[in-house]
């Protein structure tokens, strides 16, 4: 965040006086204090909020979900807000301001949002994870590309179907090659890429990011290129027909497009480096992207014969065994090697099976995880597992006669769980 | 072994799944409060797959968790607001000492009274409400009524905790009671008159939600100032859920509004009779549920002169609406405070000590409050270009507790005679024929995204869903 204050594009968070019903829910709820309010209206000090979420999930109304894209200098006040009857119309942003540029690239992100694909849907990081990377990750660049320098262009080298064929899923592999110009990455982070044209309001598209689902020193070892997964959205959370932009302009993408992309992005969410580190994985869907760049490095490491790794262990969860990426090459990799439990939610006939139902079931093995310092835990898939997963943890913690306020806030404190939901 | 996973059938932050003597006596109780549920809960809902918010526990992403269930199966559970363990006690005679975690001997009957009070409120208001699934006026608001009702019954839990953790044999047997008591039995009615009431429609259920919740609201925020520390962390926690009571009332009541500007700007009139006959609620019988559900909530905080409530506050049982932001000496001996009283026909105003006014100090702050949110919905009417203006009646209308109980006074503050109360009582308080209208609308609208035709769709949906989400789904 070098650029000069007053013209940096910021997301201001404010709350809708119209639908609002001064309940103070969000005031008394706010870590930092931005909250206040008096007679008439609740306002946000745009000075004082960080956009952790905390307050948009407990107001009862939804007025609190209110944001305004405009360069810093043109914030709004509390005394402004404070005056207000209504919400302010949106106003375009001044010409020299950076359009388009990803609100998530501006705005301090302690970790990167992945597949923003039905609307800007903010990360809420759970109270558990960690902002800080394992003792022993590598150091990782980011932001090499983005508002100040304008993007960088991939050619796309490769693009491939990883699920069965079928009607309403379609998650594709795709490769994208750099050339000759840098852009070191690291398990775990991301990217955001720039579909070409116009939104609704004739301004250039907002980036994707995207997971990187290769190890760091690429896709095909000793090439400069990244893989990607992307399921292509057809529909939104709620069902309705809809398609996404970012996804369907990539799963389309044919061998030899160039695509602008910017980043890479992400400086906790990252494996641990010693020997013997554990490393537990837990995802849905694409959230196996950074799992499978995890276990891949995992996978070269142990093959140079020169590496002593820990446990892995990989729960992965999809509605049928059909929609799972990845499921093939998954089943070939040695037992020693990954400890892999698989749980489908729509297998017809069967009893739907979450992750966490299964982490339950893997109790035992779960525990003495948690009970080795050297244990890693990741978490990355649809955000509504993560309360799940976290909950699965503590009472396997729990059920062990170990005192989860210890664990919990240790992995926190030590970079030990990081979550990445969307 | 226990038959109860207490981590998942009960989200709790009171360590349940550690503490013998709490799971026995709530073993005891579980069963009974399910029995009260499928009895008088609900009506015709045990199938339906409810989009509720759940709290599984006290930090923000925590406590509001949403997702479809059948509300029997609905997760209540126990939870305190984090704790300091340094909290000292901020107002009354005990003012600076270290605030209880346990009950002091001596308060301890006064302690289970306010509880007892308190939690005999909850299952009330569900039982109160059972019924009004049946005339949804669409699938969103039916969500918006379980969801208060599951909050009820998940405070009904709060309080039982309270009786079972702290007051022995005696605080289950009253957990007992609770379940027993029902609200309109002539035998063993609910203990505060307002919640014998009916809430036969869904006008009242919204003017209920806003102005009874509200005393709610009031009630719970002068406990979670108690030196006692249990109560106070159970009731900080219940009043982030309380929140949404309020939204209900005060959103259905601006949508319900919205649509009757709209209809009389369509019609250009003001006519009731012919809103009536275009299906919307004129305004006057809405001022008139007004002033009827504003007089009855505000006699729940009890007599204006009150020696308990002086007590109260002395022994640090029961603060002020934000205590801990009053500037006084939080002691109050040699404070005074102004009640109304009746002096030869008039309205007079006169000073009493401050202690035993606590009950009028709460009920101010209360109007304050629920006047604000009159002025919002006036605001509909203004941008609807309407010139009528929606307020609450003067504070001795109607009243049946306290120094103003039976004096007949207007809803603008004049003290009348019997006759022309008689006279003008329909004017003042909804009438048999307006119940009887208003009861003619009640339908069940419920397929998705559809409303009842005298009511206004909301803004937006729960939880960014869209209005027409499918909150309720009937299997």
């Amino acid at each position: 965040m070098d650029a000069p204050l007053g013209a940096a594009v910021i997301k201001q968070h404010l709350i809708d006086p119209e639908i609002c019903i001064r309940c103070n829910t969000c005031e008394s709820i706010c870590p930092v204090k931005a909250i206040t309010h008096d007679s008439r209206n609740y306002v946000v000090d745009v000075d004082k909020c960080n956009l952790c979420m905390d307050c948009i999930s407990p107001c009862p109304t939804g007025s609190i979900d209110n944001w305004r894209v405009l360069t810093r200098s043109n914030a709004y006040s509390v005394e402004a807000q404070l005056g207000w009857d209504e919400l302010p119309a949106e106003v375009p942003l001044p010409a020299g301001a950076e359009a388009g540029i990803p609100v998530a690239a501006v705005a301090p992100q302690p970790v990167p949002l992945t597949q923003l694909e039905a609307g800007e849907e903010p990360f809420v990081a759970s109270a558990w994870g960690a902002t800080l990377p394992p003792w022993s990750a590598a150091h990782p660049y980011v932001n090499l590309y983005g508002a100040r320098t304008g993007p960088i262009a991939a050619t796309v080298a490769g693009n491939f179907r990883v699920t069965a064929v079928g009607r309403d899923y379609d998650t594709h592999h795709i490769m994208l090659d750099f050339g000759t110009m840098p852009f070191p990455v690291l398990e775990g982070q991301s990217i955001g890429i720039l579909p070409p044209g116009l939104d609704a309001n004739g301004r250039p598209h907002h980036a994707r990011q995207y997971s990187i689902a290769s190890p760091r020193n690429g896709e095909r070892p000793g090439y400069n290129n990244v893989s990607l997964t992307i399921k292509r959205v057809l529909e939104d959370h709620q069902g309705n027909p809809v398609r996404g932009v970012g996804s369907n302009y990539m799963c389309d993408l044919k061998v030899g497009d160039t695509v602008q992309v910017i980043g890479p992005f992400g400086n906790s969410f990252l494996m641990p480096n010693h020997p013997r580190s554990n490393i537990v994985m837990i995802c849905t869907g694409t959230g196996s992207a950074p799992m499978r760049a995890m276990t891949e490095w995992r996978r070269r490491l142990r093959q140079s014969g020169k590496f002593e790794g820990g446990k892995l262990m990989l729960f992965f969860g999809a509605r049928t065994k059909e929609e799972l990426p990845y499921f093939g090459p998954l089943q070939n990799l040695p037992r020693d090697f990954i400890d892999i439990n698989f749980a489908f939610s729509r297998t017809p006939g069967a009893p739907k099976r979450y992750v966490q139902d299964v982490m339950r079931e893997r109790a035992a093995d779960l525990a003495a995880l948690l009970r080795d310092p050297d244990s890693f835990f990741y978490v990355c898939g649809l955000k509504s597992m993560e309360e799940g997963v976290v909950l699965a943890l503590r009472d396997v913690a729990r059920e062990a006669g170990l005192s989860w306020e210890e664990i919990g806030a240790a992995l926190k404190r030590e970079g030990r769980l990081h979550l990445e939901t969307y | 072994m226990s038959a109860i996973n207490y981590s998942e059938k009960i989200p709790n932050n009171v360590n349940l799944s550690e503490d013998r003597t709490l799971q026995r006596a709530l073993e005891q109780w579980q069963p009974n409060f399910i029995h009260w549920w499928d009895d008088v809960g609900p009506e015709a809902s045990t199938d339906m797959d409810v989009y509720l918010r759940t709290a599984v526990s006290v930090d923000p992403q925590g406590w509001a968790q949403f997702g479809h269930v059948k509300m029997r199966d609905y997760r209540w559970g126990i939870f305190l607001n984090p704790g300091d363990a340094n909290r000292t006690i901020h107002f009354g005679e005990h003012k600076g000492e270290k605030a209880w975690t346990d009950v002091p001997g001596e308060h301890r009957a006064n302690l289970r009274r306010i509880i007892v009070t308190q939690g005999d409120t909850e299952p009330a208001s569900v039982e109160q409400q059972r019924h009004l699934g049946l005339t949804a006026p669409s699938n969103y608001d039916l969500r918006n009524l379980f969801q208060v009702n599951v909050e009820e019954g998940r405070h009904l839990w709060a309080m039982v905790y309270l009786l079972h953790k702290h007051f022995g044999r005696d605080g289950r047997e009253e957990a007992e009671a609770l379940l027993e008591r029902r609200s309109g039995d002539a035998n063993n009615p609910r203990i505060l008159g307002a919640f014998n009431e009916e809430t036969p429609d869904w006008l009242s259920f919204f003017m209920f939600t806003y102005f009874t919740d509200r005393d709610g609201k009031y009630q719970l925020c002068a406990l979670a100032e108690s030196a006692f520390d249990p109560l106070a962390r159970t009731t900080k926690f219940m009043l982030t859920e309380e929140a949404h009571h309020m939204f209900v009332g005060e959103s259905g009541i601006s949508r319900i509004i919205q649509r009757t500007a709209q209809m009389m700007n369509e019609l250009k009139t003001d006519d009731a009779g012919k809103l009536r006959a275009a299906g919307v609620i004129d305004l006057p019988t809405i001022q008139r549920y007004v002033n009827f559900h504003f007089s009855v909530t505000i006699d729940l905080f009890g007599s204006d002169e009150s020696s308990n409530a002086a007590t109260f506050y002395s022994s640090g049982l029961k603060g002020r609406f934000e205590e801990g932001k009053r500037t006084d000496d939080h002691v109050l001996k040699g404070l005074t405070y102004t009640v109304l009283h009746v002096q030869d026909g008039k309205l007079v105003e006169k000073e009493v000590p401050m202690l035993n006014a606590l009950n009028e100090v709460l009920r101010d702050d209360y109007i304050r409050d629920s006047v604000a949110g009159v002025e919002r919905w006036n605001r509909v009417l203004d941008k609807a270009g309407i010139p009528f203006r929606l307020k609450v009646p003067h504070k001795a209308f109607h009243r049946n507790i306290g120094a103003l109980a039976g004096v007949k006074v207007a809803p603008d503050g004049r003290v009348v005679s019997d006759t022309e109360w008689q006279a003008r009582v329909d004017e003042w308080l909804p009438s048999a024929q307006d119940r009887a209208f208003v009861g003619s609308l009640m339908g069940r609208v419920v397929e998705p995204g559809k409303f009842a035709h005298w009511i206004a769709p909301p803004v937006v949906g729960i939880n960014r869903q869209p209005v027409d989400f499918e909150y309720v789904r009937f299997n």
